[in-house]
């Protein structure tokens, strides 16, 4: 595979089970060395998708390339390339880190001795030093992960499958998962990442594809798409009802929007922004120069729903209710 | 079988030496099992049974017990399979350029061992409790090869099921339905001590054939009878596990590799 060539290449791929189509189509590429997210909520094909590239599941339609070998015609050689970390832990819960590490590398054909010194290195490096001959089965969701991670990395892959990686883990196992990604992206490793979560997307990836129904409904870096989405979303409230036309001109006046939306019910306007420190501090000076009273002023990203109703002008197909990920940001 | 493919398996056996270590009660339970079947049927029941054709009813029931322990460790492959297929730790297996096969045939090979070792510990407790074998050590030996090779019938009938049922909790129903299966045969009492139709079922189980077989190899009572299958009872310990071994290894591993489905 020469440099110029991608990592992955996926090309009108096509998944049925039984009776549900989980991929109806699905074009990426994925150029060496980069980060790639594909995003989209539950049932919308992300983990069909990564099963067949890591060579678990066979497709019935389209073509896969991973590191330029076809995954249905080769698919001991994609194996030697790549790793896998699930959205379950794929260790053996009954025995130690170490054990598992060591049975893995034997299974890469290392032979004992290697297989054992790349165990003690990979354990020293995600900080599971430590651990001992304590079962996986005793590990904190954070350990855990950062096991499968080990185990994933024992041939040094050079491209990195991650299927939903931080899915149930707390804020400290999450910035764990993700300072352990951006090393591995600073040694050109390539990565594709699947995630419900937009914040995930637009800490760790270089570019984005968003998927929906099985098919790719759009792909850019996380900036372009947020600009498609009209960027964040200022929302106040105000003490007094009345002066709700007053505050929209005079938010409009301090934020540059084209469009500001009243509700008279919830004493409450909003509007879309782009720059967004800028634009609080303007809004807070103008109110307060204007002799308005605001009883909170919120500003808040998109959520996963905006950018499916931005990008389909329909909510999502998925099953399940998303995860709104976007935290909001309380002023005043 | 090239060498990857046995020293894959060899790994995967050693997998399975590991989580023996880690849980040596769970051996013990498994081992003592048969052990306690023995000593309930020996001396709480055995008082009142009588032995077709004359003689000593533990020198009937022991070889009885260890066909039964080969066919009951149908059980304990299904579960393994069963639990390890539902676990992450697969996927990685599938995702890694290992021979496809290690992960069956390094079941096997545990299984096998843990059977081995059943049979030393329940021919101890045998010996312990006053039975002996009365033909040469090579009659012994061949009558020890006949339960194994029982074993590895019920092992890959175990991995095919086990993979079929998918759910542990599948699991349950087989494990109380060998129950009737291992009754319904000569192990414990006589198949013309039943019903006419069911002493004829019971005559043809392929556990009866091993344990009539056995009974034969080893010189006591019990073996040999007036019915076809009896008089022809070590041909049927060969042929009865052979037929399993060529429906069910095949469909097991077309079964496994159908995982990518």
């Amino acid at each position: 595979m020469a440099d110029s060539d991608p990592a992955i290449v996926v090309e009108g791929l096509r998944k049925t089970y039984r009776d549900k189509q989980a991929l109806a189509g699905l074009d990426l590429t994925v150029p060496q060395g980069t980060v790639h997210a594909v995003l989209g909520p539950n049932g919308a094909g992300k983990t069909t998708c990564v099963r067949i590239l890591a060579t678990l599941l066979r497709h019935d339609g389209g073509r896969a390339e991973v590191a330029g070998y076809d995954v249905l015609r080769d698919p001991d050689e994609v194996r030697y390339r790549i790793g896998l970390v699930g959205q379950h832990a794929a260790v053996d819960e009954e025995l130690s880190g170490r054990q598992n590490l060591e049975m893995f590398g034997r299974l890469y054909h290392l032979g004992g001795r290697r297989a054992a010194a790349r165990a003690d290195e990979l354990l020293e490096r995600f900080g599971l030093a430590g651990t001992g001959t304590k079962a996986v089965g005793r590990y904190s969701g954070g350990m855990r992960r950062r096991l499968d991670l080990a185990a994933s990395l024992i041939m040094r892959p050079r491209i990195l499958f991650l299927d939903e990686p931080t899915t149930g883990l707390d804020p400290r196992g999450r910035t764990e998962v993700w300072n352990a990604v951006r090393s591995l992206v600073d040694g050109g490793t390539t990565v594709l990442l699947t995630t419900q979560y937009l914040e995930e997307a637009d800490q760790l990836a270089d570019r984005v594809c968003v998927i929906d129904g099985g098919r790719a409904i759009a792909d850019g870096t996380a900036d372009e798409l947020k600009a498609r989405l009209g960027g964040d979303r200022i929302e106040v409230v105000l003490r007094d009802a009345g002066q709700l036309t007053a505050a929209a001109s005079v938010v409009a006046g301090a934020t540059g929007a084209a469009e500001v939306a009243t509700d008279p019910d919830r004493r409450r306007l909003g509007a879309r922004v782009t720059d967004r420190v800028a634009v609080l501090t303007e809004t807070v000076r103008a109110l307060a120069a204007a002799g308005i009273e605001a009883e909170d002023i919120v500003l808040r990203r998109p959520t996963l729903d905006e950018v499916f109703l931005h990008l389909t002008g329909e909510p999502s197909t998925a099953d399940t209710a998303m995860t709104d990920t976007a935290g909001e940001e309380t002023l005043v | 079988m090239t060498t990857a493919t046995l020293i894959d398996s060899w790994t995967m056996t050693r997998r399975g030496l590991a989580h023996w270590a880690r849980q040596p009660v769970q051996v013990a339970v498994q081992l003592v099992f048969p052990v306690m079947m023995l000593v309930m049927f020996a001396y709480f029941l055995g008082g009142g049974m009588t032995v077709p054709g004359g003689g000593d009813y533990k020198e009937y029931l022991v070889p009885g017990t260890f066909a039964l322990t080969m066919v009951f460790g149908l059980e304990g492959t299904m579960l393994a399979i069963t639990q390890d297929l539902n676990k992450g730790v697969i996927d990685r297996f599938r995702s890694m350029p290992m021979a496809r096969s290690a992960v069956l045939v390094g079941r096997s090979a545990l299984d096998m061992l843990q059977s081995a070792l059943g049979l030393l510990v329940l021919l101890g407790v045998g010996l312990a409790m006053g039975w002996r074998w009365h033909g040469g050590p090579g009659d012994a030996l061949l009558a020890v090869g006949l339960l194994l090779w029982l074993r590895f019938a019920m092992l890959w009938l175990g991995i095919f099921l086990g993979m079929a049922a998918g759910r542990p909790e599948m699991v349950q129903a087989v494990q109380i339905l060998v129950w009737p299966l291992g009754f319904l045969s000569n192990v414990f009492a006589s198949p013309e001590t039943m019903p006419g139709w069911l002493g004829a079922v019971a005559v043809w189980n392929p556990m009866s054939a091993t344990a009539t077989a056995i009974r034969e190899l080893f010189g006591g009572p019990g073996g040999g009878g007036d019915s076809w299958a009896a008089d022809h009872a070590q041909l049927l310990a060969v042929c009865w596990p052979l037929a399993l071994i060529a429906v069910f290894l095949p469909a097991a591993v077309r079964r496994y590799g159908r995982l990518s489905r």
